[in-house]
């Protein structure tokens, strides 16, 4: 063979690689078909589906409640904005109507998972980029608020916490504490890891110029949340289309410019700081609920309700809507403040339900196959601002006791949708950055 | 609570459904929010799908959303309606997930592969028709070996005759 056409041969020739379903830097499971010229991406594609667990399917064989803990599993790092976003679409479509206090829980909720989520996408990222030390730093802070959500909703991860018409229980009673508490380690995190990235030359080599997604691609793609932001496209669900207690809350939209990798992590890295203000102005701004009374007040109150229950019941009526004796922040009073009172959707609280027998009826008809909540026929669209952008449910009724039909619009299989191009010509390392900025939550993705 | 989100509802034809979004397109509904269906054959209703595009214009500048459209087209599961890649590269998946999930074909795209499912699946799940405990095949050969393949079955242990 000649050595001449033998290079010729060798130079023109690409290579298929296969990036995954299980590959160290694929969170989740997700698989690259790349075809290679050397180290250069000549073309991608992608494979997803690995994670598909039938959420669409599954919710149209279940009630309208017992379809909320299923919406965990969605995005598995946000899962109380997908909680809410669920909640609003059925209410929407009942006409139900949550009261204020329960707003402000939800909007609390949504923000403290938005910074796990970004915490979390923002860690793993430079984690694959060799900071290993952020990603520490970032998991670290991140479980402070876990814990916060632990005590919220009795579970880290599967919070199952939103009920149609309401939240499952009231704040606990020390949450605006620890929540200070927990902020002030988020934002020791974070200003040591912007120390350690933001102007780490070699972070900036691999995150500057790579991934680029230029305003008009990421519109053409559907492109939505932080990635849209990052491009120059000031969207934002909160603020286009404000749902719970947005638009009486003061917060900025970050904004990037070149629409590189760089910029989506000075989004996030800025996101996380407006997520904890407005926490913390909800915080503020939360009507009074049944746990404004001082724990020794508390103390008081009860000895007031066990007089009560020997027929001495003048004092009780002072503090009867605040003290709550059953399960924490699930008692009649915290019900009042963060259902809806329509008997028709939300449960009786335990009282009722072991004390008289409207309560026990009403929590069996609510519970029992083929009655519960019926919600009129018809179909609604309804989305908020998820951790990846605008999540959306389409929820249809034929006037039943569960979806005729739910579809959830993932903001992540946009972005997927798009990765292929951001690919293309792009080197092989490139592809870890870029692949950590899309931030894909396969279990949002495959649904 | 406002409609906002989800917009005016539009019933269009399908027969010349792309000629109407495409017109939409140029009116400025610049993004293809969301592409999905829904199958209607459990409430007897004829044509049985029905294929949603909600639309938005939104404005690149100040991030607003200047308006939203739901459309809907009432389709059979035969090859009607077409391909709306070229106005919103995204529809590409999205129509690749309701060929998956319903079954429903588009005229110009003959050979269109599943998004979410394998290639090997059976039926399309999200029909009401579908029945849940449905079995699917296994992929793969019954007795683990593919002829040809140099690492499927490749932990069998091998032991050549005593």
């Amino acid at each position: 063979m000649e050595n001449g056409t033998h290079a010729t041969e060798r130079s023109q020739k690409t290579y298929m690689l296969n990036m995954g379903p299980a590959h160290p830097a694929m969170h989740g499971v997700v698989r690259l078909i790349l075809e290679l010229e050397g180290e250069r991406v000549a073309s991608a594609d992608c494979e997803i589906g690995y994670l598909h667990r039938a959420f669409e399917k599954h919710a149209e064989a279940e009630t309208w409640n017992n379809v909320v803990p299923w919406t965990d599993r969605l995005n598995y790092v946000s899962p109380l904005i997908n909680n809410v976003g669920y909640a609003l679409a059925v209410e929407k479509l009942g006409g139900i109507v949550v009261p204020e206090r329960g707003q402000h829980i939800r909007t609390i909720a949504c923000e403290i998972s938005r910074v796990t989520d970004h915490l979390t996408c923002v860690g793993a990222s430079a984690m694959e980029l060799g900071a290993f030390t952020v990603f520490l730093y970032m998991i670290k802070a991140r479980e402070y608020l876990y814990q916060l959500i632990d005590q919220l909703t009795g579970a880290r991860i599967t919070t199952a916490f939103t009920r149609v018409g309401g939240v499952k229980a009231d704040l606990p009673a020390d949450f605006a504490a620890g929540f200070r508490g927990a902020a002030a380690k988020v934002r020791e995190a974070v200003s040591e890891s912007d120390q350690l990235l933001t102007k780490n030359r070699i972070f900036m080599d691999r995150m500057e110029g790579t991934g680029v997604c230029s305003k008009e691609r990421a519109l053409a793609y559907g492109i939505t949340g932080p990635f849209l932001r990052a491009s120059g496209v000031p969207y934002d669900v909160r603020r286009a289309h404000p749902h719970l207690v947005y638009d009486r809350l003061d917060f900025d939209i970050p904004v990037g410019r070149a629409g590189d990798n760089y910029d989506r992590y000075l989004c996030r890295m800025a996101e996380i700081e407006q997520s904890l203000r407005l926490v913390e102005q909800c915080l503020e701004k939360i009507p009074a609920g049944p746990h404004s009374l001082d724990p020794k007040e508390m103390k008081d109150a009860y000895e007031i309700q066990d007089l009560g229950k020997f027929g001495d019941t003048a004092l009780l009526r002072k503090y009867a809507a605040r003290v709550d004796q059953t399960l924490e922040g699930m008692g009649p009073a915290a019900a009042a403040a963060t259902r809806a009172g329509d008997r028709a959707v939300t449960l009786p609280t335990k009282e009722q339900t072991y004390t008289n027998i409207e309560g026990l009826m009403n929590h069996f008809e609510l519970v029992m196959w083929s009655w519960g909540i019926k919600i009129p026929a018809g179909e609604t669209y309804s989305a908020v601002e998820g951790g990846n952008g605008e999540l959306g449910f389409h929820a249809v009724s034929a006037g039943g006791d569960g979806p005729y039909r739910l579809r959830c619009r993932p903001p992540c299989l946009f972005i997927m949708a798009a990765l292929p191009e951001l690919l293309r010509g792009a080197l092989i390392a490139d592809i870890v950055p870029t692949f950590g900025s899309v931030n894909m939550i396969a279990g949002e993705l495959d649904r | 609570m406002s409609d906002l989100p989800r917009g005016e509802r539009r019933d269009i034809s399908p027969s010349d459904h792309l000629e109407s979004l495409s017109r939409l397109k140029d009116e400025g509904f610049n993004v293809l929010v969301d592409l999905t269906c829904v199958d209607y054959s459990a409430q007897k209703k004829s044509p049985r799908f029905d294929v949603i595009y909600r639309l938005m214009k939104l404005d690149p500048v100040d991030g607003r959303d200047l308006g939203r459209v739901e459309i809907h087209c009432a389709v059979d599961d035969a090859p009607i309606l077409r391909s709306v890649r070229s106005l919103w590269p995204v529809a590409d998946w999205l129509e690749r997930e309701v060929w998956d999930m319903f079954g429903v074909r588009f005229a110009d795209r003959p050979d269109i592969k599943r998004l979410l499912m394998y290639e090997e699946f059976v039926g399309h799940p999200l029909r009401k028709d579908y029945p849940i405990a449905k079995r699917q095949p296994l992929i793969g050969p019954q007795d683990g070996d593919l002829p040809g393949s140099p690492s499927f079955n490749i932990l069998k242990p091998t032991i050549v005759g005593e």
